[in-house]
C-alpha cells in the first residue's frame, strides 16, 4: 500500500501539451550579440534614426553591466552570443489581411486557442499574436480604432505614432534599468502597443499572446500602454513554447503609464516550457515589468499566473507618483519538477495617500523552489501612505522549498504598512478527507490548490480565471497520486 | 451489508487491531466502544481506506464485493462515509463547492446526471432544513474557522446531503457540549433507515443515550472483547472497561 508520501510524489508530471513545434521558413540573422546585430535588427525594421540611437546607447550600457547574482535561482551561465535575436516567419512585408497570414503560422495559433479570424475569437477579446520576433495579426483594430484606442505591434507604432513611442519608450523602465532590460532595449525586435485616449473606457480585453518557435533564438519584446485621464483598460498576456533539450530566453520589458484617474489592469498567464522532469531544457523568463501611476487617483493592478518556464525572475511594480494612487499585486507562482521562481513585487510610494496591496501565493511542488521577494518603499513625502502584503507559501511533497524576502523601507512616519506570511503543507489528511466524500486525489489536490489561489484568480477577467484553474491544475499534475 | 473478518491493520509498524470479526445488517446500528488506543479509529479509518492503515490479514466484504480492493474515492463513491474524528480544514474552498463536487463525484459514479448549481443549492438547503443547521455554514470555506461543534455537525450534514449505505462516525461526540450533542444526535436518528447500516464509534457512553444502539461492541487491544445489546453499554457505564479487562474469557 502506498504511504503518505508516494502518493503526494506521484501526482506531479504530465505532457506539457503546448510542446509542439511549426515547421515554418524564418528569416534569422547569425547568432551572437555585437553592435552590427543591433544595427541589422534596426534596419530590418526600418526604423528612424532615434530609435536605433535608443538601442545603441542600451548596447553599450549592457556591454559594461553584470548579469545580477542576487536571485535565489541557480543556473549555468548563459552564453549572449550563442543566441539568435531575431527570428521571423516568412512572409509578405505588410499584411492587407489575415488571409496573409502563413497558414502554419495560423494553424499553430489556432492549436493553442487563439484564432486569428476575428469572428472567431471571443467576442469581448481583441488580440495581438507575436511569433518568435514579430507580431503576425493584430485583431479588432478598426473597431477600436472607432473610440481612439490604438493597439497594433510595437513595430507599427513606431512607424505610425512615433511621437507617443519616443515620448513613453524608457520613460518607466529606462534602458539602463538593468542587465536583462539593458538586452531587450538593444535588441527587442516585436511586442505590443496600446493608447486608450482620454476618458474612453476600453470596450474589450486586450491582449497579447506570445509564442517561440525558433531553435535557439531568444524572444525579445517590448510592451508600452498608455492610459491617458479617465481612461481604462484591462489587458492580458499569454505565452506558451515548445518543447525543446536547450534553455531559451525570454528577456522582456513592460512599461505602464497612467494618467490622472486611469486605470490599468494588466493580467499575465505564463506557460512557457517548464523543461522536463529532470530539469532539462524549458525557458529562462527575465521579465522587466514596470507601471508609472503618474497621475492624481490612477490605479495599476498586475495580476500574474505564472505556472511555466524553467526559472521565472519578474518583479511587476508600480511606481506610486501620483497622489492617492493606487498599486496592486496579485500573483500565483508555481514551480514544480525543476522548476525556479524569485518573483514579487515593488511598490514605491512618491504621492501622498498612495495605497498598494501585495497578495503573492508560492506553490512548490516536485523539486521546485519558490522565491516571493518584494519591496515597499515609502519616500519622506508620501504622508499617509498605506500597504498591505499577504505572502502565502504552500508545499506538496518534501522535496520542494519555499523563500520569502520581504523589504520595507519607510522614510515617513505617517505610514501604515502590515505584512503577513504563512506556509502550509498539502498534507495527506487533506486530501484523505477529499478521496473520503469522493473525489480523486488529483481533484482534491487542484480543489486546495484553487482554494489557496482564490484571492488571486478573482482579479482575473472571467474568462482567464477558468484558464488559469485549469492550467494550474496541469502544471501540478503528478505533484500527488 | 458489512462483514469483517479476522482483520489485522497496522499503523506505522505497529499492529493496531488483532483479528476483528463483525457483521453489520442493513437497518442495523452498531456501538463500537473501548478505551483510549484500544483500536476503534482504526478500524473506522481501515474501513474507509486511509492509506497510512495498512491491512495485513483478513478480509472486509462490502455488499458482496472486497472492499480492501477498492480505493478510498470508490468506496465513497459506493456509499461509505466517514465522519471524522478531526474534520479536516480547506481554507479558500467554500463548503457547498466542495459538498456540489463531492456528491456529483457520486452521482457520476452511480450513471447519475450531475446537479447543476441551482438544483444542488435547493438539495442542500432542503437537507440543512431537517439538521436544522445553519445555513450560512455552506458559505464558509470548509471546516476552516468552525467551533469543534460546528465542524462536527458538518460532518453530519455531509453525511445527510451524500446520503451513505454505509455511515462510519468515528466519535463524532468528543468534544461536543451537551446541545451540540442533541443536534448531532438528531441528525443521526434522521438518518437511520432500514436501507442503511451505521457504526458509531465513541468512547462514552453519554452519546448512546440519544443515539440507541442495536448491538454494543467492545474493543481491547485490537480485538473484540465483547458484544451485546444496549444494555452493555450501560454496563460499561457502571463498571468502565477495567471491568472486562478482568474477566477477557466471558466472551
Amino acid at each position: 500500500m502506498p504511504t503518505s508520501t508516494d502518493t503526494i510524489e506521484e501526482l506531479a508530471t504530465r505532457e506539457y501539451k503546448y510542446g509542439f513545434v511549426t515547421d515554418v521558413e524564418a528569416e534569422e540573422l547569425p547568432p551572437g550579440l555585437n553592435e552590427d546585430i543591433v544595427r541589422r535588427i534596426s534596419a530590418k525594421k526600418h526604423e528612424p534614426e532615434w530609435l536605433l540611437e535608443w538601442r545603441l546607447k542600451a548596447f553599450r550600457v549592457w556591454q559594461t553591466m553584470k548579469e545580477p547574482a542576487w536571485q535565489n535561482v541557480h543556473y549555468k551561465p548563459i552564453d549572449y552570443q550563442k543566441i539568435i535575436y531575431y527570428s521571423a516567419p516568412k512572409q509578405k512585408p505588410s499584411l492587407k489581411s489575415m488571409d496573409e497570414v502563413d497558414p502554419e503560422v495560423r494553424k499553430t495559433f489556432e492549436k493553442l486557442g487563439i484564432p486569428l479570424e476575428e469572428q472567431k475569437l471571443f467576442s469581448g477579446v481583441a488580440v495581438d499574436a507575436v511569433f518568435d520576433s514579430v507580431s503576425v495579426a493584430t485583431t479588432f483594430k478598426a473597431r477600436l480604432a472607432e473610440v481612439g484606442i490604438i493597439f497594433c505591434s510595437f513595430s507599427e507604432a513606431v512607424h505610425n505614432h512615433p511621437d507617443l513611442v519616443k515620448r513613453y519608450l524608457g520613460s518607466v523602465v529606462p534602458y539602463s534599468d538593468n542587465f536583462f532590460a539593458a538586452l531587450n532595449s538593444a535588441v527587442f525586435s516585436d511586442g505590443s502597443f496600446a493608447y486608450i485616449p482620454k476618458g474612453v473606457r476600453c470596450p474589450m480585453e486586450l491582449s497579447t499572446y506570445f509564442r517561440i518557435n525558433a531553435k535557439g533564438s531568444g524572444q525579445f519584446e517590448r510592451t508600452l500602454i498608455v492610459a491617458e485621464a479617465g481612461a481604462y483598460v484591462s489587458y492580458l498576456e499569454g505565452c506558451t513554447a515548445p518543447m525543446r533539450d536547450e534553455h531559451q530566453l525570454h528577456a522582456a520589458v513592460v512599461e505602464l503609464v497612467a494618467l490622472d484617474d486611469a486605470t490599468i489592469k494588466y493580467s499575465t498567464i505564463q506557460n512557457w516550457y517548464p523543461g522536463d522532469a529532470e530539469g532539462k531544457g524549458g525557458i529562462y523568463n527575465f521579465v522587466t515589468k514596470r507601471g508609472a501611476c503618474i497621475g492624481v487617483n490612477s490605479k495599476i493592478t498586475w495580476t500574474q499566473v505564472e505556472t511555466g518556464s524553467a526559472i521565472t525572475w519578474k518583479y511587476p511594480s508600480c511606481i506610486l507618483q501620483g497622489d492617492n494612487s493606487i498599486g496592486e499585486f496579485y500573483s500565483v507562482a508555481t514551480t514544480n519538477n525543476r522548476q525556479q521562481a524569485d518573483t514579487g513585487t515593488k511598490m514605491i510610494h512618491l504621492g501622498k495617500n498612495t495605497k498598494s496591496t501585495i497578495v503573492s501565493k508560492g506553490i512548490s511542488a516536485g523539486h521546485g523552489q519558490n522565491t516571493y521577494r518584494g519591496q515597499v518603499r515609502i519616500a519622506k513625502n508620501a504622508t499617509g501612505a498605506r500597504n498591505y502584503s499577504q505572502c502565502d507559501s504552500l508545499l506538496i511533497g518534501d522535496k520542494c522549498g519555499a523563500h520569502t524576502f520581504p523589504y520595507l523601507e519607510i522614510k515617513n512616519t505617517t505610514a501604515r504598512v502590515e505584512h503577513e506570511a504563512s506556509t502550509s503543507k498539502i498534507d495527506e489528511d487533506q486530501i484523505f478527507y477529499c478521496r473520503q466524500r469522493g473525489l480523486s486525489a488529483e481533484d482534491a489536490v487542484n480543489m486546495i490548490v484553487s482554494g489557496f489561489c482564490k484571492d488571486v484568480f478573482r482579479e482575473l477577467p472571467m474568462e482567464f480565471a477558468v484558464e488559469a484553474q485549469k492550467l494550474l491544475s496541469v502544471s501540478l499534475e503528478g505533484s500527488v497520486g | 451489508m458489512l462483514e469483517i473478518k479476522n482483520l489485522h491493520v497496522r499503523v506505522g509498524g505497529k499492529e493496531i487491531l488483532r483479528g476483528i470479526d463483525l457483521a453489520v445488517n442493513n437497518g442495523e446500528l452498531h456501538a463500537i466502544m473501548g478505551p483510549n488506543g484500544s483500536g476503534k479509529s482504526t478500524l473506522a479509518r481501515a474501513i474507509a481506506g486511509h492509506p497510512d492503515y495498512e491491512v495485513t490479514a483478513g478480509s472486509i466484504s462490502y455488499g458482496g464485493r472486497n472492499l480492501l480492493e477498492m480505493s478510498p474515492e470508490d468506496r465513497a463513491r459506493d456509499g461509505v462515509f466517514m465522519a471524522f474524528q478531526y474534520p479536516v480544514e480547506i481554507p479558500g474552498v467554500n463548503n457547498a463547492y466542495f459538498l456540489k463536487a463531492a456528491v456529483n463525484a457520486v452521482r457520476k459514479h452511480r450513471g447519475q446526471a450531475e446537479l447543476d448549481a441551482m438544483e444542488f443549492m435547493s438539495y442542500v438547503r432542503e437537507k440543512a432544513k431537517i439538521l436544522e443547521l445553519d445555513p450560512s455554514l455552506l458559505n464558509r470555506p470548509v471546516n476552516e474557522g468552525f467551533s469543534g461543534g460546528e465542524k462536527k455537525r458538518n460532518e453530519i450534514f455531509q453525511m445527510a446531503v451524500l446520503e451513505p449505505a454505509l455511515a462510519v462516525l468515528d466519535e463524532t461526540d468528543s468534544g461536543l457540549d451537551i446541545d451540540a450533542l442533541k443536534i448531532v444526535a438528531h441528525g443521526v436518528n434522521a438518518m437511520r433507515s432500514p436501507t442503511r447500516a451505521t457504526i458509531v464509534v465513541t468512547h462514552y457512553q453519554r452519546l448512546l443515550n440519544y443515539i440507541v444502539p442495536d448491538f454494543v461492541h467492545v474493543l481491547l487491544d485490537g480485538r473484540i472483547v465483547r458484544s451485546g445489546r444496549k444494555e452493555l453499554a450501560l454496563q460499561l457505564e457502571e463498571k468502565g472497561y477495567g471491568w472486562l479487562e478482568a474477566e477477557p474469557q466471558l466472551m
